[in-house]
């Protein structure tokens, strides 16, 4: 039951996803499982978040070290979950003016927006240290990159003014993305689709378990 | 001092709060950073109950509750409770003694994910790309062209012959898929200088924030 | 004489290289912040694969239908806000009809921003343009891909009414607009999954309907192959790609002025990209001499 239950369920709801795509009337149970998905995914997401409140729970119980920030991290899902649920006015509880859209503007976009900005300083940080030309291919990597990150700004246009048009540092840079890195591109794009395609074979048909192992 | 700006010192304040980390870890940035983990948790426990779990789980059975008082008869959105149950199976995986029954749930996941990509990714990710592959390698009176279309072939054999790794790369076809490495080495400098392009973006709207909009300094 | 010498040089790069980081920070910061201060618009030229995208909404004719769709978060309003804006431009200028939607929640959100930005330009604001007949905001529906593909169907099939509650059949726009047959083009903003690459395998491969596509700069290498076999009309990439946008369309907005930001800051690297080799190729040079 632990085992094959899963391995039948993967390959019935698989095969039938495929075949709809050629027998139309199908399209009713393809439907179907597709809004069983998005139930089913809600609650993977409630697992996650059940799983931090509990972890961080544990960490405020025993006192352990920053057990003070569990506090914080918790309060901040109850304050915005009370709020989004009860208090926003249920189904538009996204639209400007809504107390929910005032917490995700001031206190999530500020938040989420500038850990990603902090990257920026990380980059050019490791591009300082570690960005070196090493060999052939290093030296590849670090001169596509100069073109791309000089052609793609005004700076280029401003070095290379001197070369005829056509063969300045932002046509070079269109020149790359358009014929070499396209084709780098294509030929990881096809090997991902070729892998996809063999890893949704081998789940459908059984030979892939992993999801379906022990605990 | 109206919402809006106390909304905006409040913004002002947490951004900083994360910058204060370029200088040292502190407890003002753990603290920022903690509430980070807790609002996105919220807010997408919040989402998805109102775009998922409503619109998808409760008006369905809604619907067939209605249909049974108003008609008296089972309608076909009763189904909705297997998925439903299904979900609750996902749960179960916090309790030690039965969470292997969440690995239902999951194969129905990896089902529908499995199923669905598989013709989308053969179509459009592969054949098609495959199909664009195949150009002329010499177009009369092009050169432009023509140099264009041995590149795109070359470059994109190659970088496939180089993900072969069932065959040893050696002689001929080592040589192939040292061409590849260089094609994707060009390819990987390209993607790092577009992914510093939009890091420094981010950056430009997080500064444009602090110094235009909350500071008001133009 | 020479060997004090090469001890001072030596010891000169070995000090650069093992700068503090937050030295490398400070710069960074002020390279992006400095500009900000001088509101300089500078021009630059238009590559083809923007060039495409703005062909593909002038060649349209007025009344023709497009299918806007909002797929990011305010994290990257920087690089797509401006593309939006500059899109609804774009299409309200043509009188072209807009149809909203977003696969991302705050999605329908930005496009209303956005539209409250362009509307109060004046060419805009003269022509009067009316919500349900001139643009229509469908806004978000939760299912990815799966709701791109129900669309090409039947658009009640994702959105039986629109943001405001109001059923598709009562909206003067979305009458005799069924499925995809009766759009003439998609514009898609994309942050990630679901972005692109699903409108691309969903809507344009199995329906055959036109695409053009604003994404984030990390995404956008991704999106080449597309362009390349035609599955996709065009691409704006980032920052760069909305200030281009802006410039074809004779109207130089935020995109522009950030770009000079962009430009310092990109040199910045570079410099210090350069500095770290060198200081690297001359220890090594001294190592084994």
């Amino acid at each position: 039951m632990r085992r094959e239950v899963p391995l039948v369920l993967t390959a019935i709801v698989g095969i039938t996803m495929i075949i709809a795509h050629f027998i139309p009337p199908l399209n009713i149970l393809k439907n179907l499982f597709e809004d069983w998905f998005f139930i089913i995914a809600a609650f993977a997401i409630y697992l996650g978040i059940l799983n931090l409140i509990l972890v961080n729970g544990d960490k405020i119980y025993k006192k352990q070290k920053g057990w003070l920030f569990g506090a914080v991290v918790i309060l901040g899902f109850l304050v915005i979950t009370i709020i989004g649920i009860f208090f926003s006015g249920g189904r538009s509880f996204q639209d400007p003016g809504t107390r929910f859209y005032y917490l995700y503007m001031n206190i999530y976009y500020p938040l989420s927006a500038t850990m990603f900005a902090l990257l920026a300083f990380f980059v050019a940080s490791a591009s300082y240290r570690a960005f070196r030309a090493r060999n052939v291919e290093a030296t590849m990597l670090l001169g596509a990159a100069f073109i791309l990150m000089l052609g793609r700004v005004p700076i280029g246009e401003w070095i290379s003014a001197w070369l005829p048009e056509g063969y300045r540092l932002g046509d070079a840079a269109d020149w790359i993305m358009d014929f070499p890195m396209t084709a780098g591109q294509k030929a990881i794009m096809i090997g991902i689709a070729l892998g996809v395609v063999s890893s949704a074979l081998r789940v459908i048909l059984g030979l892939e378990r992993a999801y379906s192992a022990g605990e | 001092m109206s919402g809006e700006v106390i909304g905006v010192w409040i913004g002002a304040i947490l951004t900083l709060g994360i910058f204060s980390f370029l200088y040292k870890d502190n407890p003002f940035y753990k603290f920022s950073e903690a509430l980070f983990v807790g609002i996105s948790a919220g807010y997408w426990f919040v989402v998805t109950f109102w775009q998922y779990f409503v619109p998808k789980f409760w008006d369905n059975l809604a619907l067939a509750y209605s249909e049974l008082l108003t008609k008296g008869r089972l309608d076909y959105h009763w189904i909705y409770l297997l998925g439903g149950f299904f979900g609750v199976l996902m749960l179960l995986r916090l309790v030690p003694k039965i969470g292997w029954l969440s690995r239902w749930s999951l194969a129905f996941i990896v089902g529908t994910t499995a199923g669905l990509q598989f013709t989308r990714y053969l179509e459009s990710n592969g054949i098609k790309q495959v199909v664009g592959t195949i150009k002329p390698l010499l177009v009369s009176g092009n050169m432009n062209a023509t140099i264009g279309n041995i590149i795109i072939v070359v470059g994109t054999f190659c970088g496939l012959i180089y993900f072969f790794f069932s065959k040893e790369h050696k002689g001929v076809f080592g040589g192939a898929a040292r061409v590849g490495v260089w094609f994707l080495m060009i390819t990987f400098g390209a993607l790092f200088g577009y992914t510093v392009m939009s890091r420094m973006s981010l950056l430009i709207g997080r500064m444009d924030y602090l110094f235009g909009i909350w500071l008001g300094l133009y | 004489m020479n060997e004090t010498t090469n001890q001072e040089k030596k010891t000169f790069w070995e000090k650069l290289l093992s700068i503090d980081r937050r030295i490398i920070f400070l710069f960074i910061a002020v390279a992006v912040s400095l500009p900000l201060f001088f509101k300089t618009s500078l021009d630059m030229p238009v590559s083809p694969v923007v060039q495409e995208v703005y062909n593909a909404i002038e060649k349209l004719q007025a009344g023709s239908k497009v299918l806007v769709s909002f797929d990011y978060d305010p994290g990257s309003m920087p690089e797509l806000q401006p593309m939006a804006e500059s899109f609804f431009r774009h299409c309200f200028r043509k009188d072209l009809k807009v149809i909203i939607m977003g696969l991302w929640p705050q999605g329908p959100l930005q496009a209303n921003i956005a539209l409250e930005q362009v509307f109060k330009d004046e060419d805009i604001k003269a022509k009067n343009l009316q919500y349900g007949i001139d643009y229509v905001n469908l806004g978000f529906t939760a299912g990815n891909e799966v709701v791109i593909d129900r669309m090409g169907h039947d658009f009640r099939e994702s959105y039986p009414a629109d943001s405001r509650g109001t059923p598709l059949s009562e909206i003067p726009l979305m009458r005799g607009v069924r499925n995809y047959d009766n759009i003439d083009l998609i514009l898609n903003l994309s942050a990630g999954y679901p972005g692109t690459m699903e409108w691309v395998q969903y809507a344009v491969d199995v329906f055959h309907v036109k695409l053009a596509a604003g994404n984030t700069a990390v995404q956008a290498p991704s999106m080449y192959p597309y362009i390349q076999t035609g599955q996709l009309a065009g691409v704006l990439g980032g920052m760069k790609g909305g200030a281009e946008y802006e410039i074809a369309l004779k109207r130089p907005a935020r995109a522009v002025s950030y770009m000079f930001s962009q430009a310092i800051a990109h040199g910045v690297i570079c410099l210090f990209i350069i500095i770290g080799n060198i200081a690297f190729f001359s220890l090594r040079k001294k190592k084994t001499s």
